[in-house]
């Protein structure tokens, strides 16, 4: 049975997708042409400062994935810079081994950055910002200090040669192409990575990271292969700096350096490439084109920063985005299309039941559940109502595995969920909405209803990285279930705008289409009718009924006694964090305790 | 030998303690760690010369004209880099706009003072001894600190007010608190502290705006160790951090001291990340 409007979906995406990616790839192709033609407009002097630029892009480019993407705030990567400089300094010129040819020396270093900025970075796994911040900023010294030591070697305050590319890279514009070629391919590399799941993974893990936890996006592993790439492109980019300073000393690593790619990061704009390229020329140029103000170049960045910071936190990219600046339709009406949830769903297998035996917990004195009984079956809408600290939420995150209860048993089909693993969850295909949406709000839709289905993604990093051919169809597959689920909740016309400029009950319905991504054997639902109109939470009624009629057991917390009357199969009512009691609709609406407690008579 | 690492030891020590209270006395008010900690203590150095030194004002006039601009610079910090961002507290936006603030200072530091150290002046006419001024006048310091601290929270209305913000922030403005003006006080306090520190540190560390980042790193330690928010353990870990630091300086040299600190910092911090005697919770859905 379907129309035409379903048939059109896919090919929509399709459309949407090539139009604008050429139109994200012309300010590229722009910046290719006029790198490649430099030679014939620029001097021997600019040869060195459009070299320069080059070589900070190559580690900004990395870095953007950390700070720009992951919103990670690493402020010392000079520290890396300053490892690969001295690294392919050091091999080439023979201080610790036989003399290595400069390219593989480069590569070494590549290897010894990856695993510094693995070092580097892990301490973002278990530390809140600043504490970061300060960590980064504290290895920065250290490895200065170190290269100044660490005399036999690097010679200390004396310094070392760096590398000498062979012909044809060992003149100025040889050597500039060179450089222009490693900065066009990281380029490539981390676009590739940005319009990836990998890319999406991280923005989530930025701006809403318990969304990413829930979608299965393991933070350790995925930061862990971006510390990986970011440090080896650091080191890539210090090998090439040593070679065009052709003599490096602990001097030229100043943490200067590191504010400078720190800052042309957020000048651009995070979760962008353009902006961060165009950042890191600006500020590679700027202190050229007023020698006096060069003494003053790191204290202007930083009066940058700090106006970038409160006047305009989206950076260059933000005032690029042209497209986001068009006006919506002021009066527009989410109308869920629930006969596509089948198609976007498919045959789901009998999941069996998510059960919750003699749960409980309490924090400190407060008793938050205490001894709960609950069974989610398969194809059945599960209502859990009660007033406002009765514990439902409370039973949600313990599902979820945000708390580990003190007794009692949370299994699924009668195996025991894990507690704490909460990533976990979505590879279970259990999948759940917040109470307060959790979206990317700098994404698209569309992009933030494709985090959902990062589990299913079969591509590697290096994959993406690369845009081999699983990667390209892990793409397609996305993109078009994201469609498909974006249309079954009645948002398909929003896909390519930005998240933040939508009203809040369609926040509700985009949560829910990324739930839908996961393909779901349970669904868990916090409050989605709170803050949608009578006409909305009609049609939500009807959309979870499809969903139930799917496969999916759906738990329900909700307030709206009418949404929850009309799609529930069953019901439980909390009180205090006990049951007060538990069976269908209509024996809930006559029993007397719970007209008394909560639905009032 | 003994000796001199005990009292170069404790007096750093001192001087780290206190930055890790400028530290605390921002937090406590606002919830934001300020990179302009450290800068406090390099200003109180780099004035105090420019003041004493330089312009030959007497002590006690330069004394308290640092203070007074360090409360000026803690109160511009408030206003300018921390009051705009407080409302999206979980972008983390103060982690930039804090470090902007104090990169302008630094790098406005070096170029118009200078970017080598500068003598700092002695500050009492007596003659040099074995437990010379030097050491104990940041120890004066930082006792005078968490004694003074220490009466006003307990035994002031401001103080309390204080305390109340510290605690929760929403409850004392639904009280009818005056958090924007407390916030500033609060502020104002770091800046004082803050200059403090490096006034007193001053012919240990020297006038030299190098000091801005190193004191905001090992200022920084104690807060992390120490659990923040909480001054008596900012001043135990920085009082440790300062005799670590010398003991492994005379021990191993300086340079391997700096790794072994660091090291120490990053793996305690791994495997506390609330700090040896703070306890974090926090509900995130």
């Amino acid at each position: 049975m379907e129309t035409p409007a379903t048939q059109t979906l896919p090919s929509r995406a399709k459309m949407l997708g090539s139009a604008s990616a050429f139109g994200a790839a012309l300010p590229f192709l722009a910046l290719l042409l006029v790198g490649v033609s430099f030679p014939l407009f620029g001097g021997g002097y600019w040869g060195v400062i459009a070299t320069r630029a080059c070589i900070y892009w190559v580690l900004v480019s990395g870095l953007n994935l950390v700070v720009g993407f992951a919103g990670q705030i690493a402020i010392g990567w000079v520290a890396l810079l300053t490892l690969g400089a001295y690294a392919t300094s050091v091999l080439t010129a023979g201080n610790l081994t036989p003399p290595f040819p400069p390219y593989l020396a480069l590569a070494v270093a590549a290897a010894v950055g990856a695993i510094f900025g693995l070092i580097i970075g892990l301490p973002a796994l278990r530390l809140r910002t600043f504490y970061f911040a300060i960590t980064t900023l504290g290895f920065a010294t250290i490895v200065t200090q170190v290269a100044l030591a660490w005399q036999s070697v690097t010679g200390g305050g004396v310094g070392v040669a760096g590398p000498i590319f062979p012909e044809p890279f060992s003149s100025l514009w040889g050597f500039y192409y060179f450089c222009f070629g490693l900065a066009a391919i990281c380029t490539w590399m981390t676009a590739n990575v940005a319009a990836s799941r990998f890319g999406r993974a991280l923005t989530a893990i930025r701006d809403a990271e318990v969304a990413a936890e829930a979608s299965g996006i393991s933070k350790p592993a995925l930061l862990g292969a971006v510390f990986m790439f970011s440090g080896a492109v650091a080191a890539v980019a210090g090998g090439l700096f040593a070679a065009l300073q052709s003599y490096i000393t602990p001097d030229a690593f100043t943490l200067d350096l590191s504010i400078l790619f720190f800052i042309a990061i957020l000048i651009g704009g995070r979760g962008s490439i353009l902006g961060p390229l165009l950042g890191t020329i600006l500020l590679t140029a700027l202190p050229e084109f007023a020698a006096p103000l060069v003494a003053w170049s790191t204290f202007l960045y930083a009066v940058l920063l700090l106006v970038i910071v409160l006047a305009i936190p989206g950076g260059i990219a933000e005032i690029l985005d042209f497209k986001n600046r068009r006006p919506l339709e002021s009066e527009r009406a989410i109308i869920p299309r629930p006969d596509l949830i089948e198609r976007l769903l498919g045959a789901l297998p009998d999941a069996g039941a998510l059960t919750l035996e003699q749960v409980a917990l309490s924090f400190g004195g407060v008793c938050a559940i205490d001894g709960l009984d609950l069974e989610i079956r398969s194809g059945q809408v599960h209502g859990l109502i009660g007033p406002n600290g009765s514990g439902k939420t409370t039973t949600l995150n313990v599902i979820s595995g945000y708390y580990a209860p003190q007794c009692g048993a949370v299994s699924l089909n009668g195996a025991a969920l894990p507690v704490f693993a909460r990533h976990r969850r979505a590879h279970m295909r259990i999948a759940r909405t917040f109470q307060t949406p959790r979206i990317v709000g700098s994404a698209s839709v569309l992009e933030n209803v494709m985090i959902g289905g990062t589990v299913d993604g079969e591509g590697t990093f290096v994959e993406s990285l690369l845009s081999l051919p699983r990667h390209r169809r892990d793409e397609v597959m996305l993109r078009d279930t994201a469609m498909l689920a974006l249309a079954a909740v009645g948002l398909d016309r929003l896909a390519a705008v930005r998240a933040d400029r939508l009203q809040h009950s369609e926040l509700r319905f985009t949560e829910i289409a990324r739930a839908l991504m996961l393909r779901p054997s349970f669904l868990l639902l916090d409050e989605p009718a709170a803050g949608l109109s009578a006409d909305e939470i009609g049609r939500l009624g009807g959309l979870l009924l499809a969903i139930a009629r799917a496969g999916t057991g759906v738990l329900l917390v909700e307030h709206h006694p009418d949404l929850i009357f009309d799609t529930c199969h069953r019901v439980t009512v909390l009180n205090l964090g006990r049951m007060l009691a538990a069976g269908t609709p209509a024996e809930i609406r006559s029993h007397r305790e719970v007209v008394n407690a909560y639905l009032g008579g | 030998m003994v000796e001199s690492i005990v009292s170069t030891g404790v007096a750093i020590g001192c001087i780290y303690a206190l930055i890790g209270i400028t530290y605390n006395v921002m937090f406590s008010a606002s919830r934001v760690f300020s990179f302009t900690a450290g800068t406090l203590g390099m200003l109180g150095g780099v004035l105090g010369s420019l003041f004493i030194a330089r312009m030959d004002m007497p002590v006690v006039v330069g004394f308290l004209l640092v203070l007074a601009a360090g409360a000026l610079f803690g109160i511009v910090t408030e206003i300018v880099a921390v009051r705009p961002v407080l409302k999206s507290l979980d972008q983390h936006l103060y982690v930039l706009s804090t470090l902007a603030l104090a990169l302008i200072v630094q790098q406005f530091t070096a170029i118009e003072w200078s970017t080598e150290p500068q003598p700092f002046p002695r500050l009492l006419n007596i003659a040099r001894g074995g437990f010379d001024q030097q050491f104990w006048l940041p120890m004066l310091a930082c006792a005078a600190v968490i004694v003074g601290l220490e009466l006003l929270y307990r035994h002031t209305l401001v103080g309390h007010a204080f305390l109340a913000i510290a605690e929760d922030n929403f409850a004392a403005r639904a009280l009818g608190l005056p958090e924007r003006s407390l916030r500033m006080t609060s502020y104002a306090l770091a800046g004082v502290i803050g200059a403090l520190a490096g006034f007193a540190g001053g012919e240990m560390l020297l006038a030299y705006f190098g000091n801005a980042p190193m004191l905001t790193f090992y200022g920084f330690v104690p807060v992390a160790l120490g659990g923040m928010g909480s001054n008596r353990g900012a001043v135990v870990a920085g009082l440790l951090l300062g005799l670590f630091q010398q003991t492994a300086n005379f021990l191993v040299g300086g340079v391997f001291a700096s790794v072994a600190v660091f090291t120490v910092f990053i793996i305690v911090l791994l495997a506390r990340p609330e700090g040896l005697a703070g306890a974090a919770f926090q509900r995130r859905v």
